[in-house]
């Protein structure tokens, strides 16, 4: 069974929890007794109607304040396959949380209120999107109960918004627009009949017909981060030395010649394993153990690819980052940069230009209070201790980002994209 | 509630295989874990989501062993087809267990015995546990913990970290980015981590079946001492403050999930294998946390545990 993995995004208040709610609702996924659960918490806000974003506003902090703070995942399958919901915060404060529900999805759900149209976070969150480089936008038009339906409404916003995609979106992505009101399930899994100059899918209709398959990652330049070297040394497996990792990108098969970075080291792939499987090959995201013809030296953070397709060695990185902390970025300060499983040290060489989310426009001066602040976006430069195998986050996602820890706190306070 | 219309179509899974990228993903996870930390450890229940950690762990390090403990937190009140189980694993795969008794930190002085009707050492166990963190020095806790169990778990990170005092706040969690876990701490501190987050019931169920796991039989239809308490099948046992009116009868149950016999409530059930038991779950109209007389409590009782230190 496949899986696809979805984000909301949108401003406070635009209707985003109560879409996965409603949604969920819809399809039979909520069981009985959280229906009761609902309704008794309804009453108790002292509501007349059923609130279905408490299914997923989860946290006493987030029902008292009726905003949802961090993002929560929920589930639900149809006959077809099942889905994965990151639901996330809209206000600006959280953004963080947002990034970090957006990060694994490959759909992105944006709403926007039908009467206040496109606001800076619906800008902002739409920017994230498709700085992740997610493919397919849905621009679900929440609301439209209080607009009368109109259409004219609907396609001011789809207008103003397209302007905006011309400046923000890459060329894979596809943007869709639907009308929908959260609140009462029109065009979320029934058809409305209140908009009957709508011919498109229904929101679920429109889910299921995106492909989970995830070709393009299998298709690039391989790369396996090794994460643990299995050595049992036991009678049976005496010299057995296996290279335990999830294949971040590409196929790796039986007899391929790789080489170890950054070593440069080159052997041939023996075998590749799963619990005793031996498999003709891996393709990304498997988590397999692959063993080679040769005893050479890989370690834990060493990177496998094959010969003559080696990323660039870099010290000296290029990176769009997304900042996550409350204390700013700045140029001179060092972290730790986690590049998939591998850490080295890192300084802060240069911070080059800040994105203005409201006018979509680059200042490409240095910032005004000399550092990056909380959910802000910027170009930097930094310089690592040793060097990075790292692609283009352009071409190669899985092996193309790293987050920035910071070493007094160990909190994870930024999130880069190589350039 | 009058915002509603006719409900049209009823949505249920007709391929009910397990999507294996989920295991995927747990590997990787138990893998960072062997790796990113000193002293990680198992929590084991004997329940069916930590015999499924207890198999990804098996697979993410075949033909090596499994690098961590494991440790149970014994209530006292479990049921003895679970104990019987866990001691069969532990041999079976050579592990090395701990077991530390909520019964101790009562005889310590440490927590204090609940009493009346819902008396139940659940909520006891937090102490317990954390007691046995610091005596083990343990860095890691790895739990069989499931986003879509509760609402406060579908707010938790993979990599959960909890302060010197084992607290939880839900406002200062770490960005979880991509597949990129950021387990560095301080000393003291430790991470509690969930490598089935992203299973459903359903999912545990069907890998269960899939890798032919041995389940304890609880789990199975089996006939039993049980009474009624509000709208619930509770199991009878010494452990249970029964009032008067609360006559036990022996009928057919089974357990969908294993707590201890004070919080985990039976449901009715003829189902002997595990196809039986997926066929019940795809149609069953309460949700697995349900059947749990723990989270019943108050609307945020999880959210409150979990501040306090549970996993
Ligand atoms: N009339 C109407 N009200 C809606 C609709 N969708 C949501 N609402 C209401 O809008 C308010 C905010 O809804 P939420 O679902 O909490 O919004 P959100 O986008 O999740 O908000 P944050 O998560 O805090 O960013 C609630 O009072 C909802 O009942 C809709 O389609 N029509
Ligand atoms: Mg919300």
């Amino acid at each position: 069974m496949d899986i696809l993995r979805i984000a909301t995004a949108g401003s406070v208040d635009d209707g985003k929890s109560t879409l996965i709610g409603r949604l969920l609702y819809e399809t039979n996924s909520i069981t009985k007794d959280k229906i009761e659960a609902l309704e008794t918490a309804s009453k108790r806000k002292g509501l007349d109607f059923l609130d279905l974003s408490l299914l997923t506003d989860g946290l006493i902090a987030e029902r008292e304040q009726g905003i949802t703070i961090d993002v929560a995942h929920i589930y639900f399958s149809t006959p077809h396959r099942k889905y994965i919901i990151a639901d996330t915060p809209g206000h600006f404060e959280y953004t963080r949380n947002m990034v970090t529900g957006a990060s694994n999805t490959s759909v992105s759900i944006i709403l926007i209120d039908a009467r206040n149209g496109v606001v800076e976070q619906t800008k902002r969150h739409f920017y994230i999107s498709s700085m992740l480089r997610i493919k397919n936008i849905i621009v679900a038009v929440n609301k439209m109960d209080l607009v009368a339906y109109n259409q004219e409404k609907f396609e001011a916003i789809k207008t103003e918004l397209l302007e905006i995609a011309e400046q923000v979106s890459f060329k894979e992505q596809t943007l869709q627009f639907i009308p929908i009101s959260s609140l009462y399930g029109e065009n979320l899994v029934r058809k409305s009949e209140e908009t009957p100059w709508y011919e498109g899918a229904t929101l679920l209709e429109t889910l299921e017909n995106f492909s989970t398959q995830n070709l393009e990652l299998s298709t690039i330049q391989a790369r396996f981060p090794v994460q643990h070297v299995v050595r049992p040394k036991t009678e049976e497996y005496h010299d057995y030395r296996g290279y335990a990792g999830k294949i971040a990108s590409g196929t790796f098969l039986i007899g391929d010649l790789v080489e170890a970075l950054p070593s440069g080291q080159i052997s041939k792939i023996k075998t590749i394993e799963k619990f005793g499987t031996q498999l003709e090959s891996g393709n990304a995201k498997d988590s397999i153990v692959i063993t080679l013809e040769d005893n050479i030296d890989v370690s834990r953070g060493n990177m496998l690819v094959k010969v003559g397709e080696q990323p660039e060695s870099r010290k000296e990185i290029i990176a769009k980052i997304c900042w996550l902390d409350s204390q700013m970025l700045t140029v001179g300060k060092t972290y730790l940069l986690q590049h998939g499983i591998n850490r080295v040290k890192a300084k802060i060489t240069n911070i080059s230009s800040v994105i203005d989310i409201k006018n979509m426009s680059l200042s490409n001066e240095a910032p005004v209070d000399g550092g990056l602040k909380l959910n802000e976006i910027g170009w930097i430069s930094l310089k690592t201790a040793s060097p990075i195998f790292a692609d283009k986050y352009e071409e190669n996602p899985a092996n193309g980002s790293f987050i920035l820890i910071d070493e007094s706190g160990n909190s994870t306070v930024g999130v880069g994209f190589v350039e | 509630m009058s915002t509603f219309s006719e409900k049209t179509t009823v949505y249920q899974a007709n391929d009910s295989s397990f999507p294996r990228e989920l295991e995927d993903e747990a590997i990787y996870i138990l893998r960072e874990v062997a790796s990113q930390f000193e002293k990680p450890a198992i929590l084991f229940s004997g329940g069916k989501d930590s015999i499924t950690v207890v198999r990804l762990a098996q697979k993410a390090f075949y033909p090596g062993k499994i690098p961590f403990a494991l440790l149970h937190v014994d209530t006292g009140h479990n049921f003895p087809e679970t104990i019987e189980y866990r001691d069969w694993l532990v041999n079976k795969l050579g592990l090395e267990l701990h077991v530390r008794y909520v019964a101790d930190s009562i005889k310590q002085g440490k927590v204090k015995e609940e009493t009346g009707k819902y008396a139940s050492r659940n909520a006891l166990q937090t102490v317990t546990l954390l007691d046995a963190i610091e005596e083990f020095k343990f860095d890691a806790c790895i739990g069989g913990a499931r986003r879509d169990e509760e609402k406060a778990r579908a707010k938790e990170r993979i990599f959960s970290v909890r302060d010197d005092f084992g607290q939880w706040n839900a406002k200062k969690q770490r960005p979880e980015l991509f597949d990129m876990l950021n387990g560095k701490i301080e000393l003291g501190e430790n991470v509690r981590v969930f490598p089935i987050s992203n299973w459903t019931e359903l999912d545990v169920w069907n890998y269960i079946k899939e890798e032919e796991l041995r389940i304890p039989t609880i789990y199975f239809t089996h006939e039993r001492e049980v009474f009624e308490r509000d709208g619930m099948i509770w199991a009878d046992s010494e452990f249970i403050n029964k009032s008067e009116d609360e006559v036990p009868y022996k009928t057919q149950v089974r357990f969908r999930t294993v707590g201890d016999m004070t919080c985990t409530a039976a449901v009715a059930s003829t189902a002997d294998n595990l196809e039986d038991v997926i066929g019940e779950i795809l149609s069953a109209q309460i949700s697995e946390r349900g059947a749990r007389i723990d989270d019943k409590r108050s609307e945020a009782a999880m959210e409150k545990r979990k501040q306090a230190g549970y996993f």
